[in-house]
């Protein structure tokens, strides 16, 4: 066990290199001039030297990485060039937002998700199993820029069952506001996750039930019931346990898309606004920090996954 | 022999891949192969449909230069006219024609989702049959760079290179084919591996047959189906990805009519008050959307099951 945390915890630095590698070479290998976007397109050639003094873009890039490198370290990630606000405090008013945004949408998620799938896995390709499957397949082809649109002009434009963009407060002000608030983007997210977990415990009950310790159980006249949640649901719920770490990079992508419709000044509306206006250090931090989230989640599960079933490990 | 069915299709569209669901996928699917022959079933008729729909939208979008469409970008004064005989699914908030918007929105689609597969199939396939078929310090290399590289969460990766080099039509598919590369790359290097050993390839060899040889006419065709069910699935992932970016405004410009920009335009209709919005043009390049996803899907979903024989035990 501890050999095989080692070895993850080794591959997990390894990776976290490159991440922080990636984000910084995006900005500054591909075009574009922090300088110029500082100064305005009219920057004369002089000018755009001092800034890039100023910045320390005249020096060979590897000592840039480092420095920044360093910066990350102790916590800097620089300052907005617009708002000149630091990119960590635009990071921690952002990121509890998507946080909640994520906790919501996948507890809505598991409460639909299981009890579909045991019941589907009751009986496998009868009625309801095929109902659902085909339901999900749907669902499947309904990503959340479909979905979100769709629902706010149902539900917040036409009837106003939830209140429409830029309705958000602060949890800490606001409690039942704000859950108000939340619950749309969190369905959004949900349906998204619903197919994952629906199919990948579906199947995997599937697959338990048709194992040796099932039939023995059968044998011994155990009830269907007793069967599905006492023997089957727990080592058929492992797999659906890392595929809830796996879709934390999905929900981004979904936070994104529902953060910009609904305006919910989350990661995803900050980073899209921050394109529109050039604003390099603050799109390089919140890449940098949503990238470091997902590639922790992952390995907190991965490290949970080993744990709930050591038969991971010994290899 | 793991026996346990394939858990769900490997790649969810607009969803991060694990890994671990690729390689158990790639390696249930391949196996299945090695396993029997591959009983022939019948398709079914959902899949022919499925199919049919797909490549009806790609005649489309190919096509819509020469049907008789109105040019997308004509204003003309019907301003959010309902569905009409002159307008079949109504007009826009600038009076653009929405069918003919939504048939010229497909090419986008089309050009990125099979464009960006094509890209990662020649890179990330290459590579992982040249991976499994040498073995060794190549394999290790290569099959390292992939996990990095899967580590990143793609959506994020591709806003930000995106945003600083600019996102041209070219460039978005260029930027989605080399993403998705470490996906294909899995996928192909488990499914090619579990033919790599096999007689007939050692047989091949005796025969003095040179590597080039063995890996397009003994190691490939094998592969194939495999590697195209996944495709499909993979177009879906890539339409869907680029309909995102669409969404956030980071797609091709907004006048070029895509899916994904009509549903972002759509988006100013949804600010306004209850009663001034445009409800069809939600719905209609949404409908066009889902319609095609669900048949990709589905198509790919059954033709990766069809040459599964895991899930006949069931």
């Amino acid at each position: 066990m501890a050999k095989y945390l080692a070895k993850r915890l080794v591959a997990l630095l390894a990776i976290l290199f490159f991440v922080s590698l990636g984000t910084f070479f995006l900005v500054h290998l591909l075009p574009g001039n922090p300088a110029i976007t500082i100064l305005g397109p009219n920057a004369t050639a002089h000018n755009v030297a001092v800034v890039d003094g100023q910045l320390g873009l005249n020096r060979p890039l590897w000592a840039q990485y480092f420095v920044w490198l360093g910066n990350v370290l102790r916590g800097n990630l620089g300052q907005s060039f617009v708002t000149h606000e630091t990119v960590v405090s635009i990071v921690t008013n952002a990121f509890p937002i998507d946080i909640e945004l994520v906790v919501i949408s996948q507890l809505i998620a598991f409460c639909i998700a299981v009890p579909l799938a045991l019941t589907a896995s009751r009986r496998p390709n009868k009625g309801f199993d095929r109902y659902s499957t085909a339901g999900t397949f749907a669902l499947l082809a309904m990503p959340p820029f479909i979905v979100a649109p769709l629902l706010v002009l149902l539900l917040a434009v036409d009837t106003h069952v939830f209140p429409g963009p830029a309705s958000y407060v602060p949890l800490t002000q606001a409690f039942w506001t704000n859950i108000h608030a939340m619950l749309l983007p969190a369905i959004v997210l949900a349906i998204g996750s619903i197919v994952i977990y629906f199919r990948l415990l579906r199947n995997d009950l599937i697959a338990t039930l048709q194992e040796d310790f099932i039939t023995m159980a059968r044998a011994k006249g155990l009830t269907d019931r007793r069967i599905l949640f006492r023997h089957a649901l727990r080592p058929s719920s492992v797999s659906l346990l890392a595929s809830a770490g796996v879709n934390i990079g999905s929900l981004i992508a979904g936070a994104f898309v529902v953060e910009y419709l609904l305006q919910l000044p989350g990661l995803g509306y900050t980073l899209v606004a921050a394109i529109s206006q050039d604003d390099y250090i603050v799109v390089q931090g919140i890449v940098l920090v949503v990238a470091v989230s997902v590639v922790l989640v992952n390995f907190l599960v991965d490290f949970l996954f080993s744990v709930v079933d050591p038969r991971i490990a010994r290899d | 022999m793991n026996d346990r069915a394939v858990p769900t299709s490997p790649v969810e569209p607009g969803h991060a891949v694990s890994t671990r669901a690729i390689d158990a996928a790639a390696g249930a699917a391949a196996a299945a192969l090695t396993d029997a022959p591959s009983p022939r079933r019948r398709l079914g008729w959902v899949f022919w449909l499925c199919a049919g729909w797909v490549v009806l939208n790609i005649l489309a979008a190919i096509l819509a230069g020469v049907l008789p469409l109105q040019d997308p970008g004509l204003q003309t004064s019907a301003i959010n006219a309902g569905p009409s005989l002159a307008h079949l699914l109504g007009t826009d908030d600038l009076g653009r024609d929405i069918f003919s918007r939504v048939v010229f929105g497909a090419r986008v689609s089309m050009i990125v989702g099979f464009g960006a597969v094509a890209i990662g199939l020649v890179l990330g396939g290459t590579a992982g049959m040249i991976a499994a078929y040498r073995r060794g310090r190549v394999d290790t290399v290569v099959n390292a760079a992939s996990y990095v590289l899967l580590a990143f969460p793609a959506l994020v990766a591709v806003i930000a290179i995106v945003t600083f080099w600019g996102h041209s039509l070219w460039k978005i598919t260029l930027i989605i084919g080399i993403a998705g590369a470490p996906v294909i790359f899995r996928v192909v290097r488990a499914a090619t591996l579990s033919f790599a050993t096999r007689d007939f390839v050692t047989a091949a060899r005796a025969l003095g047959a040179t590597d080039r040889r063995i890996l397009t006419k003994e190691l490939l065709p094998n592969i194939l189906p495999t590697v195209v069910s996944f495709s499909l699935i993979g177009v879906a992932t890539v339409i869907v990805l680029e309909g995102s970016l669409a969404f956030l405004g980071l797609s091709v410009t907004p006048s070029t009519p895509s899916w994904g920009n009509m549903l972002n335009e759509s988006r100013n209709g949804l600010n306004t008050i209850a009663g001034q919005s445009n409800p069809w043009l939600v719905l209609f390049p949404a409908l066009a959307m889902f319609l095609f996803l669900l048949a990709i899907n589905l198509a790919g979903d059954r033709l990766r099951q069809h040459f599964d024989v895991t899930e006949l035990k069931l």
